[in-house]
C-alpha cells in the first residue's frame, strides 16, 4: 500500500503494509538509520523520533498513524548538530556507545519544548523509558540543563 | 603485565608500505578543530592512497595522519585513548590526527601485524600502551632521521613538535620528510617516555566520536545498507543445544517480501562458542517482514536432554555442591581445624549467589554478510575481536581466510557478548543459501535468550575471629563455571591461615557462556566483599578501618582505602532506613573502592543516593573518559544488583525483553563522585570494568547498615527490603 510520509522535511512514498512500525520505514525503506532499534516494545526509547513535535517511540507507531504527520528524526533535529541538545551533548560527552543517544537526544528535545527549565524530577520522569546500557544518565541529565540553559539565551 | 616484548618487527614498515601498498583508506574530512574519526570507520567515502610509515600510521601529504588501531570502539573510547597514546610520542599536530580501525584480514595474514585486536578485560590502555608507545615513537624517530639525513645534522639536533621538525633554523613537516622516514630503519628503538615525561597523557581531551553520535552519523552494524541486500530474522532453539526445528515455511511463504526460511544447523560434536545451534532463519526484503514472517511461521522445537533445567535445579545443585569438597585451589588443614575450633561467638559464615545474566548490549546483535560474485567474502559487524569472526565465517563457509574481510563498525557496547562470532556463522549460512547479501538481526527477545550468557555462580564462606576482632582463618568454597574467582584466592587480606575450593559448573555446562563487564570479579566481589562486612561487624570493626588494617603492607590498597575515608565520610551511626556500606575489589590490574549511602524505606522502598569511589590504576590517560568509564560502571553493577537475573525455567530463559530483564533507567541513578588515587610508578590498569566489582557489595552492605538484611543473591526485585 502506497503511504505519503513528510520525513524532516522531505516527502516520501513508501509501499508497505499500513501496520509497519514507522521504525522499520524510516530505516529499511527510507534509509534514515540514525533511528534505531532496540526492543520493539517501546521499552528502551532508542527509536525515539518527533511526530508533530511529540517525543514517540517510533517501534510502536504503525506509519499509517504517521501519515498527514511531520515525522522529525536526530537527522532533521537541526543542520550541523547545531540543536542545544546536540550542542550540551558534545559538551557534557554524554555519548559512549551512542547506540541510544539519537532516542535520548530526540526525548530530550522534546521535553525542553514544552518545559524550558525542567527540573531532575521532570527529567528522570521524561526520560524514563529512554534505556543507556552504557549508563550515561548523570550526564544526560546535565546536558539536559545545559540545553535549557543555552535555549534560554 | 608489564614485560611486554616488544619486537622491532611490529614498528618496521613493510618493504611495500612506502606508497601504493596500503589496502586501508584515509578518511579526508574538513578539518575540524579536533582530532575526527569516521563515522564508518572500515570503509572511507574518500578512500585514498596515504604513505604508510608503519601499519600504524598513515601519514597524507596534506598533513593529515591516520592512526591505523586494532582495537574495537564499544563506549569505552578506544580510539580516542589509542590516538593518545600513539601522539604522547609521535608529537603530531592533534587537530590533524584521524582514527581508523585496522585491517582484520591484513592482520591475521601478516602474523598478527597489530599483535592483538581484541578489545576485553579492560585491556587498551592496560596492555597495549607499549606497543600503541613504542609505534608512535618509532615513526617520531625515523621522521627525525629523514630530516637529518637531508639537512647533514645529527638527529638529536632535530626536535618534533605539532607536525614540525626543526633544527637550528630548518623546518619541516612530517608531510615532506614522510616519504624519506619510510624507508628508513632505525639501528636501534627509541625509549618511550616515562610517565613523568608525558605531556598530553594525563590530560582531559573531549572523545573523538562523540561528534559522530548526536546526530545520528555514526555507523553500527545494525546500520548497514547494501544493494541487493535482504534481511534475516532468526530463532535458534531456545533450550541450548536443543535438536532441529520443524518448520512450515508454505504457512508463510506468500507473505508480502518473504523469500525463504533457512534451516541452521548445529555440527555434531561442535559446542564452542561461534559454534551454530540448531535454530532457523526466515528471510525477507525488510526485517519487519522477516521478524513478522518468523513470528507466524508454525515451528516445533526437540529441546533436547536440557528441557528440564531452571533456575530452582541450578541453585539446589549449586548449594548442594557447596556441602561437598570441591577441587583444593588452596590447601590448608589448619585453617579448617581453626575455624571447626572456634566458639560460635568467633565464627562467621555465609553463603551467597548470582544468577545467569544476560548482556543486553544497547545494539541487538546484527551481522551482514556479503559473499561476492569475486569470491571475497565482506563481514560487517561491531566486532571486539574480529579476526575470530574472520574466522568463524572461513570455517563456516569454507573459504581461503584470504578472502575474507571484516569491516568493522562501531559497536552498541561491548561487554564481552560481542566476542561471540556465532551470529556471523549464520549471517553467513543464510547469504550462502539465499545467495544475496544478508542483514541478520537479532530481535531484543533471541538476544536475551541466547546471547551466551555471563555465568552463575555461588560461593560460601567461613572465618574464625581472634581475640583482636580480625580473622584469623578463612575458608572458601565457590560454585560455577566462572573461571577467575581468583579474586578469592587472591584476596588481598592478610588473613594467616586459608583455604579454598572450588566446583567448576558442571550441571549447567550445556548454557554457552561469555564474558561480561568485570564477569568473574563482579560475582567473587558481590559475595566476597559483603562477607567481609559480616566479618568486620562480628569481629566489633568498622567495615572501613578493618579492611585498611588488613591490606597494611599493600600500599596500593592503603592509597585507595584512605581516598575513600577522606572522600566519602563513612559512617555507621545513621538512623535505622538510611545506610553506608563500603566495598574495594581488584580486577584488571585497578583497585577499586567504592562507599555506597542508600535509604530503604519501611516498606523496602530502595534509594541507591550516592556513590563514591576510588580508583588506582596506576595511571589515568584521559581523566574525561576515565571518569565516564567509571560513571558507566557503576551503572552496570546497579543494574544487575538491583535489577537484571535471568530466570531459566523448562531449559529456556524466561525472560523476554525489557519488560522481563530490567536495567537501570535515569529515575533509580544516584549522584556518582570518581576520585583517582593513583600509585602511579609501573602499574597500568584498565578503567572500562573495574568499577563495577565494588558497585553492588557496596550497595549491599549500606542495605544491611540500612535494614538489618543481607542480601544474599541477585536480582534485588526478589527480595524484600522491609524494616520495622
Amino acid at each position: 500500500m502506497a503511504l505519503a510520509l513528510n520525513v524532516n522535511g522531505t516527502s516520501y512514498t513508501v509501499d508497505v503494509e499500513p501496520e509497519t512500525p514507522l521504525l522499520w520505514v524510516l530505516r529499511d525503506n527510507i534509509g534514515l538509520t540514525g533511528t534505531k532499534y532496540g526492543c520493539g516494545i517501546a521499552r528502551c526509547g532508542f527509536c525515539t523520533v518527533h511526530i508533530d513535535g511529540q517525543a514517540t517511540k517510533s517501534c510502536q507507531t504503525k506509519v499509517s498513524a504517521a501519515v498527514g504527520t511531520r515525522v522529525t528524526t536526530i537527522e532533521g533535529l537541526s543542520p550541523n548538530s547545531t540543536h542545544p541538545v546536540q550542542v550540551a551533548w558534545i559538551e557534557h560527552s554524554v555519548p559512549q556507545c551512542g547506540y541510544c543517544q539519537s532516542g535520548q537526544i530526540m526525548a530530550a528535545a522534546a521535553l525542553l519544548a514544552k518545559r524550558a527549565r525542567p527540573t531532575d524530577a521532570e527529567i528522570d520522569e521524561a526520560m524514563a523509558d529512554n534505556l543507556c546500557r552504557c549508563g550515561t544518565y548523570i550526564r544526560i541529565r546535565q546536558a539536559i540543563h545545559r540545553a535549557a540553559e543555552l535555549n534560554a539565551r | 603485565m608489564n614485560q611486554i616484548n616488544v619486537t622491532r618487527r611490529e614498528f618496521i614498515i613493510t618493504s611495500a608500505g612506502a606508497a601504493g601498498g596500503l589496502a586501508i583508506g584515509v578518511f579526508l574530512a574538513p578539518v575540524a578543530n579536533a582530532a575526527v574519526v569516521n563515522p564508518m570507520p572500515w570503509q572511507s567515502p574518500n578512500d585514498k592512497e596515504g604513505l604508510e610509515l608503519s601499519q600504524w600510521i598513515v601519514i597524507d601529504p596534506s598533513g593529515i595522519i591516520t592512526v591505523v588501531q586494532p582495537h574495537a570502539e564499544m563506549g569505552q573510547g578506544a580510539m580516542t585513548s589509542t590516538a593518545m597514546m600513539l601522539n604522547e610520542e609521535l608529537q603530531a599536530d592533534w587537530k590533524m590526527i584521524r582514527v581508523q580501525y585496522a585491517d582484520a584480514n591484513r592482520h591475521v595474514l601478516n602474523n598478527e601485524l597489530w599483535v592483538t585486536m581484541a578489545s576485553g578485560g579492560s585491556n587498551v590502555v592496560k596492555a597495549r600502551h607499549p606497543h600503541i608507545m613504542q609505534a608512535g615513537a618509532s615513526a617520531r624517530e625515523r621522521l627525525k632521521e629523514a630530516a637529518a639525513q637531508t639537512w647533514g645534522v645529527p638527529r638529536t639536533e632535530v626536535t618534533a613538535k605539532d607536525s614540525i621538525l626543526t633544527a637550528g633554523n630548518r623546518r619541516g613537516t612530517y608531510a615532506e620528510f614522510a616519504t624519506r622516514a619510510a624507508g628508513i630503519k632505525l639501528a636501534e628503538e627509541p625509549k618511550r617516555k616515562t610517565p613523568e615525561q608525558f605531556t598530553f597523557l594525563g590530560t582531559s581531551v573531549p572523545r573523538l566520536d562523540v561528534p559522530l553520535k548526536v546526530n545520528g552519523e555514526a555507523k553500527y552494524a545494525h546500520d548497514i545498507r547494501l544493494p541487493r541486500m535482504v534481511y534475516a530474522a532468526v530463532y535458534a532453539n531456545p533450550v541450548p543445544w536443543g535438536g532441529s526445528p520443524k518448520f512450515d515455511f508454505n504457512a508463510i511463504k506468500n507473505r508480502p517480501g518473504v523469500l525463504a526460511a533457512v534451516e541452521l544447523k548445529a555440527v555434531a560434536g561442535k559446542r564452542g562458542i561461534a559454534d551454530l545451534q540448531n535454530g532457523v532463519a526466515v528471510v525477507a526484503d525488510t526485517y519487519y517482514r522477516a521478524k513478522t514472517a518468523l513470528d507466524l511461521m508454525p515451528i516445533e522445537w526437540d529441546y533436547g536432554p536440557n528441557a528440564a533445567m531452571s533456575n530452582q535445579t541450578l541453585f539446589d545443585t549449586a548449594y548442594k555442591k557447596l556441602g561437598e569438597k570441591g577441587a583444593v585451589r588452596k590447601d590448608d588443614p589448619a585453617a579448617l581445624a581453626a575455624i571447626a575450633a572456634a566458639p560460635a561467638d568467633k565464627k562467621v559464615g555465609g553463603d551467597f549467589h548470582r544468577p545467569y545474566e544476560a548482556h543486553a548490549r544497547a545494539e541487538p546483535i546484527t551481522t551482514t554478510v556479503d559473499i561476492k560474485a569475486d569470491g571475497t567474502v565482506d563481514v560487517y559487524v561491531g566486532a571486539q575481536n574480529p579476526p575470530a569472526v574472520m574466522t568463524a565465517v572461513v570455517e563456516q563457509l569454507g573459504i581461503d581466510p584470504k578472502n575474507c574481510f571484516v569491516r568493522r563498525q562501531f559497536l552498541g557496547c561491548g561487554f564481552g557478548s560481542s566476542s561471540g562470532t556465532f551470529a556471523a556463522k549464520q549471517a553467513a549460512q543464510v547469504a550462502k543459501e539465499v545467495g544475496r547479501p544478508v542483514k541478520l538481526i537479532w530481535s531484543r527477545e533471541e538476544d536475551i535468550r541466547n546471547s551466551k550468557h555471563a555465568p552463575a555462580y555461588a560461593a560460601r564462606f567461613e572465618a574464625a575471629i581472634g581475640a583482636d576482632g580480625l580473622p584469623t582463618a578463612i575458608f572458601t568454597r565457590t560454585f560455577g563455571a566462572n573461571s577467575s574467582d581468583n579474586t578469592i584466592t587472591d584476596m588481598p587480606y592478610e588473613i594467616a591461615l586459608r583455604h579454598h575450593e572450588r566446583h567448576s559448573d558442571l550441571e549447567t555446562a550445556h548454557i554457552p557462556i561469555t564474558t561480561h563487564r568485570a564477569p568473574g570479579t563482579g560475582l567473587v566481589g558481590f559475595a566476597s566483599e559483603q562477607f567481609i562486612d559480616d566479618l568486620a561487624r562480628k569481629g566489633g570493626w568498622n567495615p572501613l578501618e578493618w579492611r585498611l588494617a588488613m591490606t597494611k603492607s599493600k600500599r596500593d590498597y592503603q592509597i585507595v582505602l584512605n581516598a575513600l575515608k577522606a572522600k566519602a565520610g563513612y559512617r555507621m551511626d545513621l538512623p535505622r532506613g538510611e545506610g553506608m556500606g563500603v566495598a574495594v575489589v581488584e580486577s584488571h590490574g585497578t583497585i577499586a573502592g567504592a562507599v555506597a549511602t542508600v535509604t530503604v524505606s519501611r516498606r523496602g522502598q530502595l534509594r541507591v543516593e550516592k556513590m563514591v569511589l576510588a580508583l588506582d590504576s596506576g595511571h589515568v590517560i584521559n581523566p574525561l573518559n576515565a571518569t565516564e568509564q567509571v560513571e558507566g560502571s557503576v551503572v552496570f553493577g546497579l543494574a544487575h544488583l538491583m535489577g537484571g537475573g535471568l530466570e531459566f525455567q523448562k531449559g529456556m530463559v524466561a525472560n523476554s525483553n525489557f519488560d522481563t530483564y530490567r536495567l537501570l533507567r535515569i529515575g533509580d541513578m544516584p549522584t556518582v563522585e570518581v576520585h583517582f588515587a593513583l600509585s602511579g610508578g609501573e602499574k597500568w590498569g584498565g578503567l572500562g570494568e573495574p568499577g563495577v566489582p565494588p558497585t553492588a557489595p557496596s550497595v549491599a552492605n549500606a542495605i544491611f547498615a540500612a535494614t538489618g538484611k543481607r542480601v544474599r543473591s541477585t536480582p534485588l526485585t526478589l527480595h524484600d527490603l522491609s524494616w520495622a
